[in-house]
């Protein structure tokens, strides 16, 4: 494919410049884990890593842990919710966990409520919701992609 | 006119040093003239006539020292610490308001009576008196009234304390009942303490009950909104229970979008949807089916 030419460019970049955000692999799932304040070029940075991982390491659930973020932004959320559109893209699920109560408030005012994307309290609420959906795809729902992984 | 010396030309000063002295003479019989006017008014009911007595010398006290000094910084200290003992026995702004205005009518009267041979020289002591007494019934009243205004927002600020609790029912499990007026600032509280209570009590889910709550409009219905968005974004589903017939007949009718809130009747239905979220079963050992109970299998 013409594409993971393009890809597999894009992560040799990544890996060149060094990642802002580790991104851990732990079974089907991908684990973002945010360690500081991002800047908007840190944010794009993390959205294509993490698109980058989903393909390489064929996941199917991706957790972005947002605990230590004081502040979101209007591109934070924009920024996220496209990641997590993308993602979808791919067959696989986004989780947001880690949302502080002040932050989550803040953002309610603003109206920026990433409507449609999965959030949950923290990482082991994330990674069960991750788990509960799994089940569901295998079931029935994304039959096909489901299928296409096994 | 035995003292009186000066004449009605004298720079006001004088006149009111004059004044002063006059009432400082008569005080224990205009006081005596003041105490039978309040209980002739029928103010002050529910306190004692000693008590009545005490704080009158006090106030009159207080009073001629403002008319001598013009400052009426003690007058205030006094006034707010009258009315913080006055208050909790249910004295009301008019009857502050009354003896202060009794007070200044008797010491008028005194001053008609003892001036009234000299009408330039009254007109003189009156333009140096009522000022003054105008002045020190401001500051009573004012004083009065601050503090009812500090007692209410402190009653306030209590009552908003006590309703809101965030109650866990079950783990991961809260309820939160809302009992009142819910405005911005309510609004605003009520939020964080739900934000904060899942997550500290890991909770999935909330119901919030709406029972107690009496009227609902867009603004409300708005600030219930965020209220569960700002929840679902630390991944728990809130569920409101508790809207009335009528408030859902306003809501419809005034169009507020409410698709976003997971709505059930009422408390109890809210918990068992609740419970069927989080996977529970509640089972009745007594009247549950056999095969269910666990009792009765083995």
């Amino acid at each position: 494919m013409s594409a993971s030419g393009g890809i597999a460019a894009l992560a040799a970049r990544t890996r060149r410049t060094g990642m802002p955000v580790p991104i851990l692999k732990r079974g089907e799932y991908l684990i973002a884990s945010i360690q500081s304040t991002l800047s908007d070029a840190d944010l794009i940075r993390l959205r294509d890593d993490v698109l980058v991982q989903v393909a390489h390491h064929r996941s199917r659930g991706v957790i972005v842990d947002v605990t230590v973020l004081d502040i979101m932004d209007s591109f934070a959320v924009r920024t996220l919710s496209a990641l997590a559109q993308m993602i979808t893209l791919r067959g696989a699920e986004t989780v947001i966990v880690g949302i502080q109560p002040d932050v989550a408030f803040a953002m309610v005012q603003l109206g920026l409520t990433l409507s449609g994307v999965a959030t949950a309290l923290d990482l082991e609420e994330g990674l069960a919701y991750l788990d509960d959906h799994a089940k569901q795809s295998v079931h029935g729902g994304h039959g096909s992609e489901a299928g296409r992984r096994n | 006119m035995r003292h009186f010396t000066v004449s009605s030309a004298e720079p006001t000063s004088d006149v009111l040093s004059e004044l002063v002295a006059h009432l400082r003479r008569n005080r224990a019989q205009l006081r005596e003239e003041w105490m039978r006017r309040i209980s002739a008014s029928r103010l002050l009911t529910s306190m004692t006539q000693e008590e009545i007595f005490a704080e009158a010398t006090s106030v009159f006290d207080n009073y001629v020292e403002v008319l001598e000094t013009g400052s009426v910084e003690a007058l205030q200290a006094y006034a707010r610490d009258l009315s913080e003992r006055i208050i909790p026995r249910g004295v009301d702004t008019p009857e502050v308001l009354g003896i202060v205005l009794l007070l200044r009518d008797v010491l008028a009267r005194s001053l008609f009576e003892k001036y009234q041979g000299d009408f330039a020289l009254l007109n003189g002591v009156l333009d140096a008196y009522e000022p003054a007494a105008n002045r020190i019934a401001t500051t009573v009243a004012v004083g009065f009234v601050q503090e009812r205004e500090r007692v209410i927002r402190q009653q306030q600020e209590a009552i908003r304390e006590l309703s809101t609790p965030v109650l866990q029912v079950r783990e991961r499990l809260l309820i939160l009942p809302i009992i009142g007026v819910v405005d911005s600032e309510r609004a605003r509280q009520l939020t964080e303490q739900l934000l904060h209570g899942v997550r500290s009590n890991r909770a999935k889910v909330v119901v919030m009950d709406i029972t107690g709550v009496p009227a609902v409009d867009a603004i409300v219905a708005n600030h219930f909104v965020q209220t569960v968005e700002a929840a679902r974004l630390l991944g728990a589903t809130v569920i409101v229970t508790g809207l009335s017939p009528e408030i859902a007949q306003t809501l419809v009718t005034i169009g507020v979008d409410l698709t976003k809130m997971n709505t059930v009747g009422d408390l109890q239905g809210g918990i068992e949807e609740a419970e069927r979220v989080l996977g529970y079963t509640v089972l009745n050992r007594r009247n549950g089916p056999p095969h269910m109970d666990p009792a009765q299998v083995s």
